[in-house]
């Protein structure tokens, strides 16, 4: 079933993949992903409902027109669809894991967790120490996902001292006591700053899903 | 139009309007383009602030092409008679801008910039230096913190109350309408952002930069844009690679702070210029540089482009 949901001019498509009570389980794809169509079979054991969104331009979300794609967009994305389930564990794949982490950040009494997963885009454009870019977008493609997003997701400035800081942000006011669980590999610079700052550890997902599911808001898992 | 009169009321002297009007396609949206000079002559870009459109440069643009250029500005999107599109973004203004300069012209041009127009152009030089041939800042360059980027930094200038406020706005932002009024309420209003320019060419502004609704004039600006970053970049970015800047550079400072500003002296910024930068700063001058001071700075700008 998808649900439609407003976000400025764009309609953003949030697809529910298993009813249930209590709280829900966002999922957060990766770049040029989109909403799985069906229950992932390692979220099954996931109590409550679980949701997906597809980011702006992708999937059965609206595209756009002339590009203008930032991570606080998809940020801004993820935080409507958070509105409309009230609370939610968040679980990002790749560019969806970066985009949980400023979610967690950014609202850190209704994210009840972010998982931040292996997924295209987990990187992003590096830090900002890189050469100034303007990336030339082939608009004669059409459809999802948009090739403007593709561009600028892809080469967008992560610098690890601002994911650091969502990740504090996370941490000094998420009743949680581990409001950010690590279960990727790959590890982009921000990400390296992420785990520092908060003294994560790789965690299986299934343990990830598990503590997050039984743990009530603010005790420990 | 039925409101010619109240325009001819509000006609600033010295103003001149384009002599030539277009649309760009660019990236999919269509931005309003608009040229002083002759056709034939050589091209010259010019780039607006943030929150203003290029008929601000009625002024100061006809000075330049009367120097024998062919002056080329356009309004941003969101900006002026530009589209109104669903997103904004830095590199979005970029790529803008790259398509108004394609649909100008394939060979190197000197570029003007003021405000976050300059930092846009000191940008896109960096990026692709092959394009352009000399740039001119007006009060155009991006200040560099004295502070180092620390965690410490970052949480000044993103507190969780201001990721929360961005964030609550975007969730009502496509029901953000502009507040109408009289043609010089607006003018008025507009002082806040311009505390140093004259109320006759505010209210001149109005009619260009305003439309007429049937309960007033509203400010044509996109009414989701807000003022003022949100995200990672620094303009530090920018100012870090300015003393191995590619193109002979002129930079134009005011002594006077202003809202609008980017809240730098010459002297502060001096460092990370290239030595060969032409540095000039106007006395008692506030950051709209060119609309309080328009033949000493096109004297200045047709000189350095003559050089």
């Amino acid at each position: 079933m998808i649900e439609y949901l407003q976000h400025n001019r764009i309609r953003l498509a949030l697809h529910m993949l298993k009813p249930g009570p209590g709280r829900a389980l966002l999922l957060l794809h990766g770049l040029g992903e989109r909403a799985p169509r069906r229950l992932p079979a390692d979220c099954a054991g996931w109590p409550g409902a679980v949701h997906a969104l597809d980011f702006t331009g992708h999937g059965e979300s609206q595209i756009p027109r002339g590009g203008g794609y930032t991570c606080e967009l998809l940020l801004a994305d993820a935080d409507i669809a958070l509105a409309r389930l009230g609370e939610a564990t968040v679980c990002g794949r790749g560019l969806g894991g970066y985009i949980a982490l400023l979610l967690a950040g950014a609202r850190p009494q209704a994210v009840h967790g972010a998982i931040l997963r292996d997924g295209p885009g987990l990187s992003g454009g590096g830090t900002h120490t890189k050469h100034p870019y303007i990336p030339v977008v082939d608009t004669s493609r059409v459809g999802a996902p948009d090739p403007f997003a593709l561009a600028d997701l892809a080469t967008d400035a992560r610098p690890p001292s601002y994911a650091a800081h969502y990740a504090m942000l996370a941490d000094m006011r998420s009743p949680l006591p581990r409001p950010v669980t690590l279960c990727a590999r790959e590890q982009p610079e921000w990400l390296v700053a992420v785990t520092a700052a908060l003294g994560l550890e790789w965690t299986a997902f299934d343990d990830a899903l598990q503590a997050y599911a039984h743990a009530p808001n603010g005790q420990p898992s | 139009m039925p409101y010619d009169d109240e325009i001819t009321r509000h006609a600033f002297p010295g103003a001149r309007a384009p002599d030539r009007q277009r649309r760009i396609e660019a990236n999919g949206i269509t931005l309003a383009a608009y040229e002083w000079g002759a056709a034939d002559a050589p091209p010259l870009l010019l780039v607006h602030g943030a929150m203003d459109f290029a008929r601000t440069f009625d002024g100061f643009a006809p000075l330049i092409a009367d120097a024998g250029y062919r002056v080329v500005a356009y309004d941003q999107r969101g900006h002026g008679d530009s589209d109104h599109t669903d997103l904004y973004s830095w590199v979005a203004d970029e790529r803008d801008m790259l398509a108004v300069i394609d649909a100008t012209t394939r060979e190197p041009c000197p570029a003007i910039g003021h405000s976050k127009g300059g930092s846009m152009l000191a940008h896109a030089i960096q990026a692709l230096p092959h394009r352009f041939t000399r740039f001119v800042a007006l009060d155009g360059l991006p200040y560099r913190s004295k502070h180092p980027e620390t965690a410490m930094r970052e949480t000044k200038s993103m507190t969780a109350e201001k990721i929360a406020d961005w964030l609550d706005h975007r969730h009502g932002a496509d029901r953000a309408v502009r507040k109408p009024g009289a043609l010089e309420d607006l003018a008025r209003r507009r002082a806040r952002m311009n505390p140093r320019l004259s109320h006759e060419w505010l209210c001149y502004l109005v009619t260009l930069g305003a439309r007429r609704d049937p309960d007033g004039w509203r400010w044509k600006i996109d009414p989701t844009l807000r003022s003022g970053g949100f995200g990672p970049f620094r303009s530090r970015w920018i100012t870090d690679r300015l003393p191995g800047f590619p193109i002979p550079m002129l930079a134009v400072f005011g002594t006077v702070t202003e809202p609008m500003g980017w809240d730098v002296t010459a002297d502060e910024l001096a460092p990370w210029l290239p030595s060969s930068t032409r540095i000039e700063v106007m006395q008692d001058t506030g950051h709209f540089i060119h609309i309080e001071r328009p033949q000493d700075t096109a004297a200045l700008v047709i000189d350095f482009l003559r050089a």
